[in-house]
């Protein structure tokens, strides 16, 4: 094996980032000491709500922006010392709609194949092949306005394949559209990251579009990794089912987690709000136990369920809180 | 350099068929000088009258000129709106994260104002010509370098603008705030013989005068060759200064990326 094809596709060291606050705000921290591999051929999934640093790692190792401090390097280039040998190996596929809706869904195809140095020729072969491919020919002579959300985002990934990078980023690709589509999306992801051995780094605040689509993930959180490997790994340290229990108000909660610490089997009890999580070695034996131990302290439960272990608890577990909630007090601030 | 020639024409076509398949926004851009021409040069018709005025011919002959750089100016400041719709979709990161050049994405669309410029000299001089105005070929010709010259300046100021607010309302309230001045900054619509003094200084330093007096020097056929050249060249250099200040403006657009 040569040193080349041992290297990996991406490296991130210690990314710093922050931007300015603001009329004599501090500035804001984006990326603190930021870092990951992804090994070539494979998917590699950022995972973290609004905010945690996702976007502005992409931008950076997509050359759209410079890091404060760290080094990135994108198949074997460092972007800050070549940015322009960096962009003749990537696509970017960007969180927003990056066709051009005057012009036909052909023509944007071909645009961009043109501008990344296919002939003529090339570029309307590997054009009428994207187009075929995505279920996108019958509609390929027609303007993108007129397309529908997930044939435009479809689009859009395909005009990121269309020069073979060696290098996809897809930020949040499924973001907006409906399951539908996310399906369709999803699956023509799964089946590209197999071709042409090409790497993908995939963001997304969706924790069952990293599950199913990422080799590896990293869950990202105040501009840092807080947690990496596979998905199945991540899942399996959290030994046992979840067990959630609803409860009537948050002062119950807290007294539930301590009903809950004496019985046997059941671990790790986390109160969030008015739900409980704990670890359960047998969930559904575990209940009845629960339910005995908080009816002995007359709390009243309203409703309870047992799961595998999901991401979610993986998030839970490293983060310190739930993604959803984080999620959405991401989108208030 | 070929590829970048190659990734500007690229880019201009697609302007160009984006233009064509929505005509109506070149339509739009001609209401104004249709105004100027058919409306104000009537109503001032007889201000070649006033003694001091000293220009050979009508007034719409006098006024035409000053309509096209004024169409050129109006028009080209507008420009900046395409980069900013861009970067409110994703294509503006989608070409900065290619092998496209900043200096091809700026060429691209300063060439495709040109073209439109082009197009809508053509037609003022045409309108201005059914309506009596009578101009030499030459002239025709220089003014056609003039309006594109001037829509080079204004158009790169445009896009550097965009780059740096980011914003479609600030950059249209930063171009409406200078393009009228300097139109009334000019000798477009009036005799500078007959301005004040200050005006007349400022107008020497003013690209849309510059256009304004090499046009209508060679539109009526007995130029003045001494105030042509300068202002051409001045004209020139300014241009090519503008496009190059305004890719240096991707550099502040993505440093705040």
């Amino acid at each position: 094996m040569t040193p080349h094809s041992i290297a990996p596709a991406l490296r991130a060291v210690d990314l710093v980032k922050s931007y300015p606050g603001g009329r004599g705000k501090p500035p804001v921290a984006a990326l603190d000491g930021l870092g990951f591999e992804v090994e070539r051929g494979t998917v590699f999934g950022l995972l973290g709500p609004n905010g945690a640093g996702k976007s502005t790692t992409v931008k950076i190792l997509s050359t759209l922006t410079r890091a404060d401090r760290g080094t990135a390097v994108v198949a074997g280039i460092d972007v800050a010392a070549d940015p322009v040998g960096v962009r003749r190996r990537i696509g970017l596929v960007s969180q927003r709609p990056s066709s051009d809706p005057i012009a036909t869904g052909r023509e944007n195809l071909v645009l961009a194949a043109r501008i990344q140095g296919l002939s003529k020729a090339d570029a309307g072969d590997r054009s009428d092949w994207l187009l075929d491919r995505f279920g996108l020919a019958e509609a390929a002579d027609r303007l993108v306005r007129t397309w529908s959300g997930g044939m435009s985002r479809k689009l859009d990934v395909a005009i990121g394949l269309v020069h073979r990078p060696e290098v996809l980023f897809l930020d949040e690709p499924t973001t907006g559209l409906d399951p539908e589509a996310r399906a369709e999306l999803w699956a023509e992801i799964a089946r590209l990251a197999g071709d042409d051995a090409m790497t993908v780094l995939l963001t997304t605040h969706y924790l069952d579009e990293a599950d199913r689509l990422a080799h590896r993930l990293a869950i990202v959180d105040h501009g840092r990794v807080a947690v990496e490997g596979t998905p199945e790994a991540l899942k399996s340290e959290l030994h046992g089912d979840t067990v959630v229990v609803e409860v009537a108000t948050p002062a119950d909660a807290i007294a539930a987690t301590e009903a809950l610490a004496g019985v046997p089997g059941v671990s790790e009890v986390v109160a969030d709000g008015t739900t409980l999580r704990a670890r359960a070695d047998l969930g559904a034996r575990a209940v009845p136990a629960v339910f005995a131990a908080l009816d002995a302290r007359g709390i009243e439960v309203v409703s309870a369920t047992v799961a595998r272990p999901s991401l979610d608890d993986v998030y839970l577990r490293h983060v310190g809180r739930s993604f959803e909630p984080a999620l959405s007090q991401a989108e208030v601030a | 350099m070929t590829v970048a020639l190659a990734h500007s024409a690229y880019l201009t076509r697609r302007s160009v068929t984006a233009l064509v398949r929505q005509p109506i926004f070149l339509v739009l851009t001609l209401i104004q000088p249709m105004v100027w021409l058919l409306l104000f040069g009537e109503l001032f018709k007889s201000v070649v009258d006033i003694p001091g005025f000293a220009v050979d011919g009508t007034y719409l002959e006098f006024l035409a000129p000053g309509v096209v750089a004024m169409t050129a100016l109006f028009s080209a400041a507008w420009a900046g709106t395409v980069y900013i719709d861009d970067m409110q979709r994703g294509v503006m990161d989608r070409l900065l994260a290619s092998p496209v050049s900043r200096a091809a994405m700026m060429n691209g669309t300063l060439a495709y104002q040109s073209i439109t410029s082009v197009v809508q000299t053509m037609i003022v001089l045409g309108v201005a010509w059914l309506m009596g105005a009578r101009f030499a070929w030459g002239g025709v010709f220089v003014t056609v370098v003039a309006a594109v010259l001037l829509t080079v300046i204004f158009a790169a100021l445009s896009n550097a603008v965009a780059l740096l607010v980011r914003q479609q309302e600030a950059l249209i309230g930063i171009s409406q705030f200078t393009a009228l001045p300097l139109t009334f900054l000019s000798s477009a619509v009036m005799a500078l013989a007959l301005a004040p003094a200050w005006i007349a200084d400022i107008a020497r330093f003013n690209p849309l005068d510059w256009a304004v007096v090499v046009s209508r020097e060679t539109l009526l056929g007995t130029p003045d060759w001494s105030a042509v050249w300068p202002r051409l060249g001045a004209l020139l250099v300014t241009a090519c200064l503008m496009a190059w200040l305004a890719t240096r403006a991707f550099g502040a657009y993505q440093k705040a990326a």
